[in-house]
């Protein structure tokens, strides 16, 4: 690790512009009477604003987005007189943008469908058409938001949400600094939401950000890894720091190691363009494992807000090594044809789209260990791949083995080791195993698994990661988003493996619905270890 | 759903079945995170149970309901026992008779889970001290619901007389979305509230109980007046800067005025008993804004 990512300068900047919005939210409860932190009741609610979302057309926008908005409106968490703007290249009035909002609703929202908080919803929806290239539109868009500001009274508060092709952000972002948008008058504020990928790599993550730093400072920047708006993500931070009965032994002096996978059961599908080139590793271990890895090993946060937080957690980044060689702590594989759940399934060179001489990986994983006092020596292994066995994202705490067994070799044979695991998808929650007397038999040991279903129960009516997420972008609330530096120490860990895989040829195939390649069980075996059967 | 019929039993008797009843589905105990005790009779336990249920999605829990029948009887306990395999958690209902009536907490007791909250819940009549009630005295946390009462508004009139840390009223609930949006509304400096007028349909407890927790937070004599309903239907505030008014005449979507912007309409959809239920379970220590409304209200 050479430099530091960030000028001191920027750093101060947006030290200053925190405590500044701290201070005026502060002021602004003291100002009304009405508000009071001893009434728990009232829900968090962002003051009157307009987001204005980019790629209205797109997946993310009709599967997430426009969803995850009217589940806000619905619990009463939208302020009054909100507005959302939609662009795209497309000859609609705002009519035809309500539809498609209207319909992306009806399909996806979590919340029932309640034609009131439609009507709030549907009031403040307008509809601007034009390219990104077209200066005409964006002047377009700032007159409208101008109108906005006066017919819905939102106070020259704009969020931007770009979810494009990220190589549209250089284009749209100085759109938005030309037309003035992105500068904020005295009193109001402006802010960029963007989505993942931040970058292939350290040089491309610089550039993005150079460019957006141009124009919005850090503070205004809220980069989304959708990940941490998950509320058993968030629980790792309570499960850790609110109790007294794991973090006296989350370290090497009972901790083995760790497992952080993701695993897809999907294939590529119609993504082709833009995964081969990027790969598992990239997609996948760059922003959500890493960011997975740092909430479950970091230290205990001052306070959860975003410096306290966000700085625990570049320490960890900070301190992450990699395996001496490369070719032994790393694996990576590409999915052959095979079976899928009871389907048969094509191989990863023989999807749409994808060259048959493609060095694309589509599982990677990677031993890591933490320089630090609490972890010294305790590897933690990541992985992720597509078409693997299973949908299932966990973080499992490997315990050591007890130091002295006074049981007989026979009754322990198939005890394991115990085992912390914070599954985050699908059926979120908890699960401690340990060692249980098999009843009747003499003394014979085996493992058990205790179970706290966390999703199951309360899943129905918790938040989706992106309504949370949303709200915090609409209160100004940036814990949950990953800053700059954070990008950038994960690419500091990425790169030199990307790049020693890139000099190695294709990937080592596995079959569709298995585990991944053979290396990466090898991996596993020479550390005397084994990955754990999902 | 498994159900089953104890009749003529205990409370040991009914541990056991459960813990049967459990094991024969293959469902451990999943983490019930609280009881909740509702104290009902046969006309309103069937609401009851449905709102818990549905609440129980959100804050899995035992839900214990306790019906009290003719008290004429011989002493008499039956029990039907309720374990959801779509839904988390389980209820119980226990039908007492006789002497029992008055002994409710005995069996009550011994089937709450233990080391975690107690809620009592009253969608019915409810003590005059809910925290000196038998069962009561179980809990941390105890509901009554103003509008159950024969007269609503004077139920709400005299909640602070009982009143311990730890009671709330149902009718202060239905109006978190009011205050919520008037809140919001004061986010923006306005200038000082001179005065204010609650609308609401006769009888409603919730609008004495608004204009009370405005009056105290603004300083500010606040009047009530009727309006032909449903429910709250106006909160005009006259302020130095010129009226703040929400107004909403067919109980779902408001209007939300204010001086120099453009009204605004907001959904404001009044909520079934299930939703308000959660909202109390959400947060368990002692509500004091609350404690502060009725004691106002109360003056
Ligand atoms: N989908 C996901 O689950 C997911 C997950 C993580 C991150 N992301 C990120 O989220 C962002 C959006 O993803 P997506 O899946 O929604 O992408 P998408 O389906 O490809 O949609 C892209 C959007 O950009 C618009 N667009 C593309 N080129 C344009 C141009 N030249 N002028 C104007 N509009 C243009 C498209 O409009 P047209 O309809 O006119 O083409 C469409 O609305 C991307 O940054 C992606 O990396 C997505």
């Amino acid at each position: 690790m050479d430099t530091e990512p960030v000028a001191p300068a920027d750093e101060a900047r947006t030290v200053a512009a925190a405590a500044a919005a701290a201070a005026t939210t502060e002021a602004v409860a003291r100002a009304n009477p009405l508000r009071d932190p001893r009434d728990k009741r009232l829900p968090r609610v962002a003051g009157p604003c307009v987001l204005v979302l980019f790629g209205v057309t797109g997946d993310l926008a009709k599967r997430k987005l426009l969803p995850a908005i009217y589940d806000l409106g619905n619990r009463g968490l939208l302020p009054p007189g909100f507005s959302l703007v939609g662009f795209a290249r497309r000859d609609w009035q705002d009519q035809d943008f309500a539809q498609l909002t209207h319909d992306a609703i009806k399909e996806h929202a979590r919340t029932p469908f309640r034609e009131e908080v439609w009507k709030q919803l549907r009031e403040g929806i307008h509809f601007v058409p034009g390219e990104f290239a077209d200066d005409g539109a964006f002047d377009a868009l700032a007159m409208a938001l101008k109108e906005i500001d006066e017919t819905r009274g939102t106070g020259g508060n704009y969020a931007f949400y770009l979810s494009v092709p990220p190589k549209f952000f250089p284009k749209v972002v100085e759109q938005l600094r030309r037309t003035g948008l992105a500068d904020a008058p005295e009193g109001s504020w402006r802010r960029v939401v963007i989505e993942k990928p931040f970058g292939h790599d350290l040089k491309s993550a610089q550039d993005l950000n150079a460019i957006t730093s141009a124009v919005f400072p850090e503070s205004s920047v809220f980069r989304i890894d959708h990940y941490l708006g998950k509320e058993t993500v968030q629980n790792i931070l309570a499960l850790r720091f609110a109790n007294n009965l794991f973090e006296p032994i989350w370290n090497r002096g009972y901790v083995d190691h760790a497992q952080i996978t993701m695993a897809e059961d999907i294939g590529i599908g119609g993504r082709a363009g833009y995964y081969d080139g990027i790969g598992a590793a990239r997609d996948v271990i760059q922003n959500h494992l890493l960011q997975l890895l740092a909430l479950v090993a970091m230290e205990d946060p001052t306070s959860f807000d975003a410096n306290a937080l966000r700085r625990e957690k570049e320490k960890v980044l900070k301190a992450l090594r990699l395996p001496q060689d490369l070719a032994l702590g790393t694996a990576r594989g590409a999915y052959t044809a095979g079976w899928q759940g009871g389907e048969p399934v094509v191989g990863y060179l023989e999807e749409d789209g994808i060259p048959a001489d493609s060095i694309t990986e589509t599982y990677a994983a990677v031993k890591l260990e933490i320089a630090n006092r609490r972890w010294a020596g305790v590897p933690f292994y990541l992985r992720t791949g597509k078409r693997l066995g299973r949908r299932v994202t966990e973080v499992a705490v490997v315990f050591q083995r007890a130091p002295h067994l006074p049981f007989s070799k026979d009754d322990i044979e198939i005890l394991g080791q115990n085992a912390l695991v914070i599954r985050v998808q699908p059926d979120e929650g908890i699960t401690v195993r340990f060692g249980s007397k098999v009843p009747g038999t003499a003394m014979e040991v085996r493992d058990v698994s205790m179970d706290f279903a966390y999703g199951e129960s309360f899943l129905e009516s918790s938040p989706e990661a992106y309504e949370r997420l949303l709200l915090d972008v609409l209160i100004g609330d940036p814990p949950l988003f990953p800053h700059q530096r954070e990008v950038e120490l994960s690419w500091r860990i990425l790169d030199p493996i990307e790049r020693f895989w890139a000099s190695q040829g294709q990937p080592e195939g596995y079959a569709a619905g298995t585990w991944g390649p053979a290396s990466a069980d090898n991996m596993m075996a020479r550390d005397g270890r084994v990955w754990r059967r999902l | 759903m498994t159900s089953f019929m104890l009749a003529g039993t205990n409370a040991s008797k009914i541990s056991s079945q459960l813990t049967m009843l459990r094991h024969q589905m293959g469902a451990p105990a999943v983490g019930m995170v609280l009881t909740l005790v509702a104290i009902c009779d046969e006309s309103n336990q069937y609401d009851a149970v449905r709102a818990a249920t549905d609440a129980a999605r959100e804050h899995p829990s035992r839900i214990v309901v306790v019906i009290a029948r003719s008290r004429e009887e011989p002493i008499r306990l039956d029990a039907e026992l309720r374990i959801g395999e779509s839904a988390p958690g389980e209820t119980i209902l226990l039908r007492l008779y006789g002497d029992l009536t008055r002994h409710a907490e005995s069996v009550v007791s011994p089937l709450l889970l233990p080391d975690t909250p107690v809620v009592a819940w009253w969608p019915g009549e409810c003590p005059q001290v809910p925290a000196k009630d038998p069962i009561g005295l179980l809990a941390q946390r105890r509901i009554t619901d103003a509008r159950a009462s024969a007269d609503s508004v004077k139920a709400i009139m005299s909640r602070s007389r009982g009143y311990v840390p730890g009671d709330t009223d149902l009718a202060w609930t239905r109006i978190t979305p009011w205050r919520s949006l008037l809140a919001t509304a004061f986010d923006q400096p306005v200038g000082t509230v001179e005065s204010g007028v609650v609308e609401g349909s006769p009888g409603h407890a919730s609008a004495p109980l608004l204009a009370a927790w405005l009056s105290e937070r603004l300083d500010a004599p606040i009047e009530i007046a009727e309006s032909e309903g449903p429910g709250l239907t106006s909160v005009r505030l006259a302020t130095s800067a010129g009226d703040v008014s929400v107004t909403r005449s067919d109980s779902r979507l408001a209007t939300l005025v204010r001086p120099g912007q453009p009204d605004r309409r907001v959904a404001l959809a009044r909520r079934p008993t299930s939703e308000l239920l959660a909202e109390e379970l959400r947060r368990l220590d002692p509500d004091d804004l609350y404690g502060a409304a009725i004691r106002h209200l109360a003056d």
